[in-house]
């Protein structure tokens, strides 16, 4: 199973963390330290493997973005790298062409995502087109209870501002 | 307040302590907007650990939201569930998610599963009674939902293998469906049909199919199907190819399969990418179990990859050499990983490099010399990450010698480590498993063979004692160390005087904070007091392997309690009858489970266990507090208790782990059989234990040749012989059969032809005695019966031309066959001969030649006739130099390997 997610940019800053196994927040900072040192520096022709206290981990480079995943040691890390590929398709079919910065903006929604996509450390989607349309089926939703929010707002509003008349 | 749990997401993200905003994203989930709700859940599941005080609040919105009629509120839910629902609260939810199976959504139907496969994992009790729904779940009718549905099976048939074995054929019929693109195209992949199922499925069939040939033979087509099918230009095509040969190497073997997965390994191992070699090391790891030939085929691939630079492929090869381990390559693959250990800093991976070091040392060891070396060499460099078992086994090994009744060869062995011991004490900072063995031995043994004086010995085990102040138990196996020289000194009749610096010594200890020192200390003192018959009584000479009686039901007590019955004591009634009783302190040596169903359960939901483990014999205890007693018994009795294998004899050494008994016959290097020194002919006859070439074998051999000589021309011959000695090629029976070949020349043909690479350069040297040319052999029988086999030359030859002229030079060399020598000899022999005053230089010579041979071979072709005389002498002396170096394995020969780990 896949234990964690991370998302480093090549200056070592992190850009999504999801973890699938119980770290402490302690941990977790240390966790992410000791990889960001152990892949950023790793050559450009290396392979994308990495021996991590006992563990695996994956990564794969994306412009300026890793993408690592850490799994058991006996997954099949090809497969992982698929999975981020994977990952990263869906990511680019639904912000179009995606790049460092709209993680950083929507880092929300690429959570969201990886939620439709790994659910409890496991690949439970994959199929392209049905995450890409659960989430737009989510942001549709979520576009509809904005209107009426927005809308009750209003009513509300303009009810407040003719009483106070 | 959205955007603010955001950004809060974000602060805990980047590493800082964000708590204080939970209780609000709590809140959040209550919310009755989407949009805020979802939110809220993100926030959650990234915020809270399931054991977090939180998670109660959110059980109950988690209840409600799971029966809410919009599916996209189910989902959220369901992720939370996932993530956050503990053991505790698995029972709240359990209910609504089974019903949450038969959801008409397939998207809630996936979650459900998945939530209920975490449950798996979290308590497998919890969700025992729904197994038949994860078999119904496999025929639903989308593919996303069965895909999700192999997560928990895989699982559930990873720990009972037995109770799926029905469902073989219906997986072997859903992946022959997937391999067929049945599937709706949305699940392509990259040109591949559903991969990620594929994987999946053939991770459960290789389960399956383990050791169990009716199963396996269902899956024969589908896999070969896969094969054939996969596109092993994409990078998903080689993730199944590697699934599918992890599938055929756990399952009961084919023929057909081992095939074309070694021609998958074949095809990973010769790509550029390092993740496919790395694929490729792994994989053939996995199938060297089955069909150990492959790897000869791609020695000089795993070598490549030993030297990348790349540290993840470099480990990754140790652990295929960790699995390919046998009694004749030991030598080398420890130092190897002995070297790697020194220049690596990563305790974890150190710990565990070391680790294997033992194991393969002692499985394997070839000499008891090496053995002790090996462990010394382990121990300075790893330090403390060693375990401390292994140092009491070493401590083992030495007392008891190898098992063998050769006493003298024990003492020697004794007196040997001695000596490293008291050399290696001069080095400044040691670890202190290692003094601890130190100390022991010199205790024990350091005067045994009189070698060194009582007073030397016991003056530094004071220098010990001291240097390390701060570390007890050195001391304390110091002080006993002394004691037994000072009760063996005295025992001995000889006049005990205690060196200033240890009386100063133990006047510390004496009044040390530690009792265990303290008591050492005056027994110490007591002893030396003693005469010399009670000395010897209490502490015997060369004692410690005999066994100690230990009396368990402690026999001797019962007239004691026989006494005390009559007195009208209560008899004594074992524990397990003892019921209703609440002491707790009787009820320690036995397991949970029988205490909590005696007494008040404290733990509500506490599983019944299984028994861990039957009382503890007495003997146990004793060895797990190894700090050494004054008594002999001490080490008797943890060695009686240590489970670990006694450490290799040569019977020992000759049993193969992981069933590689076919690898040694075919290219063992049978470096110590004591036949090498005698007679070269004899020795012949053993090399590779393989039987003699005829005329039909030989368009074999050469075709395999040619192949290696080709590859051969980008490598290097420090990798060459690197290669030959990892994978048992007989630098020195090649020598052997090169120099005896005129008794006895099939087999040394033999020998070239299956360990061609092994050391070509020193074989050919020896040939050069013999002028006749090399590739008679190939196209000429009744040539090669007048001219000696020199297959080195074949190799050589080969390198200048590959196959299209192997034709050619096969009708050159014939014609030039007694007439004149071959030019390449003559090139050799010149190299060789400047340098064979020094074996050093010839064995570095060694390396660099033939390389010059193989470019410059073709044009200097006259050159070699004039100087046939005087190189005929000395190639013989030379010859004899080398055999002279060569008969002992490398350990002896040094020089060999510092050449090539360099």
């Amino acid at each position: 199973m896949i234990h964690f997610v991370l998302l480093i940019s090549r200056q070592g800053k992190v850009r999504l963390t999801k973890w699938y196994s119980p770290y402490s927040q302690k941990e977790r900072t240390k966790v992410i330290r000791e990889l960001s040192g152990l892949i950023l520096t790793r050559g450009p022709k290396l392979c994308n493997f990495v021996e991590w206290r006992g563990l695996r981990v994956v990564y794969k480079r994306y412009a300026s973005l890793y993408f690592c995943m850490c799994i058991d040691e006996d997954d099949n890390e090809l497969e992982i790298l698929e999975i981020i590929h994977h990952y990263v398709e869906v990511l680019d079919r639904y912000f179009g062409s995606v790049c460092e910065l709209d993680l950083i903006y929507n880092f929300h929604k690429a959570y969201f995502i990886l939620d439709e996509l790994l659910i409890a450390g496991e690949l439970q989607e994959p199929s392209k087109r049905t995450v890409a349309r659960l989430v737009a089926a989510q942001d549709s939703l979520v576009e509809t209870a904005k209107e009426q929010t927005s809308s009750i707002t209003n009513i509300i509003a303009q009810v407040a501002n003719t009483a106070s008349l | 307040m959205k955007e603010y749990i955001i950004r809060l997401v974000y602060v805990e993200m980047l590493g800082h302590d964000a708590s204080f905003g939970y209780i609000h994203a709590v809140k959040m989930i209550h919310d009755d907007s989407l949009l805020v709700k979802r939110t809220g859940y993100l926030a959650v599941t990234l915020f809270l650990n399931e054991d977090h005080d939180l998670i109660i609040l959110i059980v109950n919105t988690i209840q409600k939201d799971l029966k809410s009629d919009n599916y996209l509120v189910v989902c959220a839910a369901l992720n939370a569930v996932c993530k956050l629902i503990n053991e505790e609260t698995i029972p709240a939810v359990l209910p609504q998610i089974v019903e949450l199976l038969a959801h008409p959504k397939e998207a809630v139907r996936k979650k459900a599963i998945m939530a209920l496969h975490r449950f798996y994992q979290k308590s497998p009790s919890s969700v025992s009674h729904l197994v038949s729904n994860f078999r119904k779940r496999l025929c639903d009718n989308d593919p996303g939902v069965m895909g999700a549905t192999l997560c928990p099976l895989f699982d559930l048939i990873t720990n009972d293998v037995n109770s799926y074995k029905d469902l073989v054929i219906s997986f072997v019929s859903i992946l022959k469906q997937v391999a067929e693109r049945r599937l709706p195209k949305a699940y392509d992949y990259h040109q591949m049909p559903a991969p990620f199922i594929q994987i999946k499925l053939l991770k459960i069939l290789a389960l399956l199919g383990s050791s169990d040939k009716q199963a396996s033979e269902n899956m024969y087509t589908v896999v070969g199907d896969i094969f054939r099918k996969c596109d092993s230009s994409s990078n998903i095509g080689n993730a199944v190819l590697y699934e599918c040969i992890c599938c055929v190497s756990s399952i009961y073997p084919n023929p057909k399969l081992l095939e074309s997965a070694a021609d998958a390994i074949s095809r990973f191992l010769k790509s550029d990418s390092h993740n496919l070699k790395y694929m490729g090391i792994d994989a053939l790891g996995r199938l060297i179990k089955i069909s150990p030939e492959i790897a000869e085929q791609h020695q000089l691939a795993v070598i490549d990859c030993l030297e990348d630079p790349d540290d993840t492929l470099k480990r990754k090869t140790f652990e295929l050499l960790y699995k390919m381990t046998k009694s004749t390559n030991v030598e080398v693959i420890v130092d190897r990983m002995i070297d790697y250990m020194n220049s690596i800093n990563d305790n974890h991976y150190k710990t565990e490099i070391a680790s294997r070091c033992v194991e393969l040392a002692e499985q394997f060891a070839p000499s008891n010399q090496w053995f002790i070396q090996t462990m010394n060499k382990v121990f300075e460099h790893a330090g403390d990450l060693v375990n401390i078992k292994v140092a009491h086994n070493l401590m083992r090994l030495i007392a008891e010698g190898f098992g063998e009744d050769d006493d003298t060869a024990d003492s020697q062995l004794r007196s040997s480590a001695v000596e490293s011991y008291l050399h290696i004490l001069g080095e400044p900072k040691l670890p202190s498993v290692f003094l601890q063995v130190i100390c022991w031995v010199l205790g024990e043994y350091g005067t045994a063979d009189g070698k060194y004086s009582a007073s030397y010995i016991t003056g530094k085990l004071c220098d010990v004692a001291e240097a390390y102040s701060n570390d007890e138990t050195v001391k304390a196996y110091a002080v006993t160390a002394l004691m037994k020289i000072y009760a063996f000194e005295i025992a001995a009749g000889r006049k005990v005087d205690m060196l200033p610096e240890c009386h100063s010594l133990m006047e510390e200890f004496l009044a040390s904070h530690s009792t265990d020192l303290q008591q050492r200390a005056y027994e110490l003192q007591a002893v030396i007091g003693l005469d010399a018959h009670a000395v010897e009584s209490i502490l015997p000479s060369d004692a410690s392997c005999e066994d100690i009686e230990v009396d368990k039901a402690l026999s001797f007590l019962n007239d004691y309690i026989q006494e005390a019955i009559e007195k009208g004591a209560q008899p004594y009634i074992p524990e397990s009858e003892r019921t209703g009783m609440l002491n707790i302190s009787n009820f320690r040596n036995q397991d949970h489970h029988e205490a909590s169903s005696h007494g008040l359960r404290f733990e509500a939901y506490e599983l019944p266990k299984q028994t861990v483990q039957a009382r503890i014999p007495p003997a146990s205890l004793a060895s797990t507090e190894l700090v050494p007693v004054p008594e002999p018994m001490y080490p008797r009795e943890s060695y009686q208790t240590t489970t670990v294998p006694s450490v290799s004899s040569d019977a020992a050494s000759t049993e193969l782990k992981l069933r590689l008994d076919g690898v040694q016959k075919r290219w063992g290097r049978q470096t110590h059989f004591p036949s090498t020194s005698t007679s070269n002919s004899t020795s012949l006859k053993t090399v590779n234990g393989i039987t003699q070439v005829d005329g039909s074998n030989t368009a074999n051999s050469r075709t395999r040749e040619t192949y290696d000589s080709r590859k051969q021309v980008e490598i290097s011959p420090e990798k060459q012989k690197l290669a030959a000695s990892l994978f048992g090629g007989p630098s020195k029976t090649e020598k052997k059969s090169a120099t005896g070949h005129k008794s006895s020349k099939p087999s040394s043909h033999m020998v070239k032809s299956h360990a061609p690479k092994s050391s070509m350069e020193v074989a050919s040297e020896k040939t050069s005695v013999q002028q006749p040319p090399d590739l008679l052999d190939f196209g000429e029988p009744t040539v090669k019966s007048t001219a000696p086999s020199l297959d080195p030359f074949k190799d050589l030859e080969g390198l200048l031309e590959p196959t299209t002229q192997v034709s050619s030079a096969v009708n050159h060399s014939s014609t030039a066959a007694v007439t004149k020598s071959p030019d390449i000899m003559g090139l050799y022999t010149e190299t060789t001969a400047g340098a064979h005053h020094k074996d050093s230089d010839i064995l570095s010579g060694l390396s660099n030649p033939p390389m010059t041979n193989m470019v410059g071979g073709t044009t200097t072709m006259q050159v070699a006739q004039s100087s046939k005389g005087p190189n005929l002498k000395d190639s013989l002396e030379k010859d004899a130099l080398v055999r002279q170096m060569g008969v002992t394995p490398s350990s002896q020969n040094p020089n060999l390997f510092k050449d090539i780990l360099g």
